[in-house]
Order: structure tokens, then C-alpha cells, then sequence
């Protein structure tokens, strides 16, 4: 059952979904989902396999196109338009295993017009990473990789941030930094959308945790209580 | 070089690098193609003007057959860790990632031809009679059709099940009138006969070339964003 609250456009929201199906085939994997988000906040997108969480971010990416329903960003409801502004990191890497960081950063700056060596390294440094290390990609651990995904979605220093899964293998420690620099980033002004399956990491410092389940919202909470009670 | 044509450069130089590193298109074209050299060398043994009037069809066989190899390696790189999806919600255009990778197999192509020419030549004892200088457009344009549709069909097939299979299913058919023209022009050259030209040929793949180029490029950002 969605939660009526949801389904009403907030005022300075930045982002509004309206009645979202996702058809693949037979299967329905969003069933007319409603929600509207406000600028910088950190929203935790929660739910079981199969709930619908990575169709919808995937949706808000410009990705998947809804078989039925609107997503409007920023005013527009043209993906293309818009892409400038947000950052999108997914649950494989999207980085090129043979190559190094920097020279991943350097060609994924170059799609979006930026041409400093120096912005790469920033932000590779950023994510706690060194942007002098040669070695290829496909030789880093998990947790590395992890990290350099957040610096190729962070390139573009965008509004919205879209992370899948991103504390998925990454070490404990390493999980916790990122979150901070997460909370970091949405006190700059961000609004970051995270799926993942581990809630408990993201408490205290997300804004609201959206539940999902079959492909519908289920509740929004601003703490992990509901948890507990579901 | 900034704008589209510096997204083209940067893709360009991009999976020249992957490929250096990796290997991977031009080791199996080169094997394929020496492969098919061998093969036809020993299940026929021609005269030298038999050659000539059949090596043609050989030359640009065994290269077609190769360029597959080299098409599908295009794609499936982009595929490992989803790095298409990287790019599809760039502000890049579709069209910049199409000619970076038409230009890339071109120039693997051409690399491979430059390689097996000179065992053509030898195996089949081949000596031109005609004006050589216009084996040079013929395969320039020769090559550019294979690798211009080969490149937007390999995209196409992408999210099937068996795209290795559909690859030669989708453009072999399509390529047909652009390997008949190469054929026929390549071998009025080798053979030299003062009756014919290999001109009309040469403008027919001209037009050829022209019209799917067009056509790709309008096509390709449809292709690249379809689920």
C-alpha cells in the first residue's frame, strides 16, 4: 500500500514520480509508485530483493523508461536534459577493468566536458584513494572498486547523487567513511538517493528511508523503527 | 579537441588503449584470417590466372569473416561492468560513441588487411595487371562498409541472448551489395581487362557507404537507449 503522504507533491520538491509502472514482460517490478523528494536530503531506499528498488533508481537515471507514469527532475521530464546534474553509480563497477583510476576519471571527464587532471585526482582523493596508483581496475580489491565507482558518479559535482548498492563488499570502516562523506555531501546541498541492504549504516545520518516492497512504497519513515514493526 | 568531435577523439584513443593492452579483437582476426589464407591455399591450387580471378572473393571473404571477430569485441567490452550505462547517462552524444567505434574497427581492420595482404600476394601468387592505385579507395571503402554496419549491428544485437549469432545473421545480408561491388572491383584490377573499369564500382560502394553512414548515424541513438 503506498502512503498517501507520499503520493503528494511537496513544494521545493526536486524530484516528482507520478503513477510509475515498470512492465519487463509479464513481470511488474514498479506498480504505480507516487513520491515526490525534497533538495538535499539523504533518502535511503530499502526493501527485499525484487522490491523495485534498482528499477526505480535505474528509472530516475534516465535508464528504464516507465511503461506507464511521469518522472519529472528538476522541472523536466527529459532524462537528456537533465543528466548534467545528477551522478549515477550502480552495482557493477562501470569502470574499464584495464585501465587505471586516473585514466577512467580522464575519459569519463572528457563526456562531460571537463578537461583538469587535477579535478580526477580531487576526487579520487575524496573517496580516500590515490590518484598516482597504476595498476589496472580489475586488480583493485572489491572495497577499492566500490569507491572508485563513487568517484566516477561524483565527477560531475551533480545535484543528485544515485548510488546502488554502494557499501555492497566494502569493509566496515570503509563503509562507515562513506557514509560520512555522504552526509558531507548533503550538507553541501545534495540530494542523494542510496539502495542498499544495509540500513542499519545509513541510521542517523539519512533523512528518511523509503521502504519498498513489490514494487510499490511501502512506508517513509525518518528512522529505521518500522524495521523493527514490518 | 572539445565538443563531440572530442568525445569521438577520447573514445577513440580510449579503446585503441584497451585493445593494445588486451589484445583481444586483433589476435583473434589475425588467427581467423591466416586461418582462412591456409585453408583456401590448400583446397585449391590455382594458376596464377586463376588466382587473379578468384582471389578477389577470397581476400574480402576471409576480411569480412575476420571483421565479425573485431565487431562483437567492440561491444562486448562496453557490456563488462555495465561501462555502456556509464556513458548512456553522459550528456556525450550517441553519435560520438558510433564513429569512435566505427573509426576503431576500421583502423583494426585496415591493420589486419596491411598484414594479410602481403600473404595473399604470396600464397596465391597474385601480380596486378591492372591500375594498383585503385585497390586503395576500393578498400578503404570496401572496409568502411563492413565496419560501419557491422558496428551498428553488433550495438543492435547487444541485449540478445546469442549475439554472436546474430551479428553475421543481421549483416551479411545488408553487406551483400557492398561485398559484390568490392569483389567485382578488386577483381577487374587484378585482372586488368582493358574492357572494363573498375570505376563504376568504385562509385557504386561510394554511394553505398554514404547512404548507411547516414542512415547508422541517425539510427544509432535510438539503438544505444533501447532497453
Amino acid at each position: 500500500m503506498n502512503n498517501p503522504q507520499a503520493a503528494q507533491p511537496q513544494a521545493d520538491a526536486i524530484i516528482i514520480v507520478t503513477n510509475l509502472v515498470k512492465q519487463f514482460g509479464r513481470f511488474a517490478a514498479l506498480r504505480g509508485v507516487s513520491a515526490s523528494f525534497a533538495p538535499a536530503r539523504l533518502y535511503g531506499i530499502l526493501g527485499d530483493n525484487g522490491a523495485g528498488k534498482t528499477t526505480m533508481l535505474r528509472m530516475l537515471a534516465g535508464l528504464v523508461t516507465p511503461t506507464r507514469g511521469t518522472v519529472t527532475i528538476l522541472g523536466s521530464s527529459d532524462p537528456r536534459k537533465i543528466c548534467r546534474e545528477f551522478g549515477y553509480m550502480a552495482h557493477p563497477s562501470l569502470l574499464y577493468d584495464e585501465m587505471s583510476g586516473m585514466e577512467n576519471l580522464r575519459y569519463f571527464a572528457h563526456l562531460y566536458g571537463l578537461r583538469e587532471d587535477k579535478r580526477c585526482a580531487e576526487i579520487i582523493v575524496s573517496v580516500g584513494l590515490d590518484p598516482e596508483l597504476a595498476r589496472p581496475v580489475g586488480q583493485y580489491s572489491q572495497g577499492m572498486r566500490q569507491r572508485m565507482s563513487l568517484a566516477r558518479a561524483l565527477l560531475n559535482d551533480p545535484k543528485i547523487l544515485l548510488l546502488d548498492e554502494p557499501f555492497s563488499n566494502v569493509d566496515i570502516r570503509s563503509a562507515r567513511e562513506m557514509v560520512k562523506l555522504l552526509g558531507h555531501m548533503r550538507d553541501g546541498g545534495k540530494t542523494i538517493f542510496v539502495v542498499t541492504h544495509q540500513a542499519s549504516l545509513l541510521d542517523g545520518t539519512a533523512n528518511e528511508f523509503i521502504w519498498m516492497d513489490a514494487g510499490q512504497i511501502l512506508n517513509r519513515t525518518p528512522d529505521l523503527k518500522f524495521m523493527e514493526t514490518a | 579537441m572539445s565538443g563531440p568531435p572530442g568525445v569521438t577523439f577520447e573514445t577513440l584513443k580510449k579503446d585503441i588503449r584497451l585493445e593494445w593492452r588486451s589484445k583481444d579483437a586483433i589476435n583473434s582476426m589475425l588467427f581467423f584470417a591466416l586461418l582462412v589464407v591456409v585453408v583456401f591455399s590448400f583446397s585449391f591450387d590455382p594458376n596464377a590466372e586463376e588466382s587473379r580471378l578468384i582471389a578477389g572473393g577470397l581476400v574480402w571473404v576471409a576480411f569480412l569473416f575476420a571483421a565479425v571477430v573485431a565487431l562483437n569485441q567492440t561491444w562486448a567490452r562496453e557490456l563488462r561492468n555495465q561501462v555502456l550505462d556509464a556513458y548512456r547517462v553522459s550528456p556525450a552524444p550517441a553519435n560520438s560513441l558510433f564513429l569512435a567505434k566505427a573509426i576503431g574497427n576500421f583502423i583494426f581492420v585496415t591493420v589486419l588487411e596491411a598484414l594479410m595482404v602481403p600473404l595473399f600476394v604470396v600464397f596465391y601468387k597474385l601480380r596486378v595487371l591492372g591500375p594498383a592505385w585503385q585497390l586503395v579507395p576500393v578498400a578503404v571503402l570496401g572496409t568502411w562498409a563492413i565496419v560501419v554496419n557491422g558496428t551498428f549491428f553488433a550495438a543492435m544485437s547487444l541485449r540478445t541472448r546469442s549475439r554472436e549469432i546474430m551479428l553475421p545473421l543481421l549483416l551479411f545480408p545488408i553487406t551483400i551489395p557492398a561485398l559484390i561491388s568490392t569483389v567485382e572491383a578488386t577483381t577487374t584490377i587484378l585482372v586488368g581487362d582493358p574492357t572494363t573499369s573498375a570505376k563504376f564500382w568504385i562509385v557504386l560502394l561510394a554511394t553505398y557507404d554514404v547512404m548507411f553512414t547516414i542512415a547508422c548515424l541517425a539510427l544509432f541513438e535510438t539503438v544505444l537507449h533501447a532497453e
